[in-house]
């Protein structure tokens, strides 16, 4: 019961916020719906029994990701509005619509899934991070290890990319920087 | 009436497709990445419940590799977003058009 419950409320709310993601001209209403939004992605993820993977999403999205999105906000203008010209609203809808009902037809057919059985089964009375963890280090060694090697690789090439002309202003105000000097000169 | 794989699924369609919309109809870079996060976060939970509903640990951990992949791909992209930003002064798609053909 309280399954049923949870799901369609953390469906509507996801489906919601990632609507106002999508559609808000204001920068700071979509990336603040899209923190929310991936909160709620983690309670479906607590709903499905994947324990460790809610805790990675709230640790990995909303704690990393989304303070990554929120300091390079501080190299953008936050506070005005995007403007866009969209050219052709109704054939985005149109596509957008028909892809919607496509995959919906496609999840919802049956599937032929008497003969598929599991690889990795989950044991019963073992947690769900212990579980994780014997698979991940065993039978996903390598595949993890080249993902903590590309981690290492977009740290770098992010700091190199950011970290270029860092003293160049990038909001730069000719008449701030005006202000600055005079009252220096003036002391 | 109990909660099934098809639930799970037809959700995460709609987000994905709520994603592909953003992709479609955004024209400034940081909403095209927000419109990605939002299709990643789709497939995540398709993975999720696939998991769940075959007691297979596979689809967890396709999630969690999908998760480092976003976190690299927003690390270098917003890198490039500060590099263009400096470059051009805007991140709307139709002022960084460069090659008029």
């Amino acid at each position: 019961m309280y399954e049923i419950v949870a799901f369609y409320l953390f469906s509507a709310l996801t489906i919601g916020l990632f609507l106002i993601t999508v559609m808000s001209k204001n920068i700071l209403y979509s990336m603040t719906s899209l923190a929310a939004g991936m909160v709620l992605i983690s309670g479906f993820f607590f709903i499905l029994g994947a324990d460790f993977l809610g805790v990675v999403q709230l640790v990995v999205y909303v704690g990393a990701v989304m303070a990554l999105y929120a300091f390079a906000m501080m190299f953008f203008d936050a506070t005005r509005d995007i403007k866009e010209k969209n050219t052709n609203n109704a054939l985005v809808f149109l596509l957008g619509g028909l892809s919607a009902l496509v995959l919906v037809l496609m999840f919802a057919a049956p599937i032929f899934s008497e003969s598929v059985q599991a690889l990795y089964p989950m044991h019963e009375g073992v947690g769900n991070a212990q579980d994780v963890g014997i698979v991940l280090f065993t039978k996903y060694l390598v595949p993890f290890e080249v993902a903590a090697l590309m981690l290492l690789v977009a740290m770098i090439a992010g700091i190199i990319l950011a970290g270029k002309k860092m003293d160049v202003s990038l909001t730069e105000d000719m008449g701030a920087d005006d202000e600055i000097m005079i009252v220096k000169d003036e002391k | 009436m109990m909660i099934g794989l098809s639930h799970y699924l037809i959700v995460s369609a709609i987000l994905f497709s709520i994603g592909l919309v953003g992709v479609l109809r955004r024209r400034n870079l940081l909403m095209l990445f927000f419109a990605t996060e939002v299709m990643l976060n789709a497939v995540n939970i398709a993975f999720a419940a696939i998991s769940h509903y075959y007691n297979d640990l596979t689809g967890q951990m396709f999630a969690f590799f999908i998760i480092a992949i976003a976190a690299s791909e927003v690390a270098v992209g917003l890198g490039i977003l500060i590099v263009l930003y400096k470059k051009y002064g805007s991140l709307d798609l139709d002022d960084l058009a460069s090659m008029r053909g």
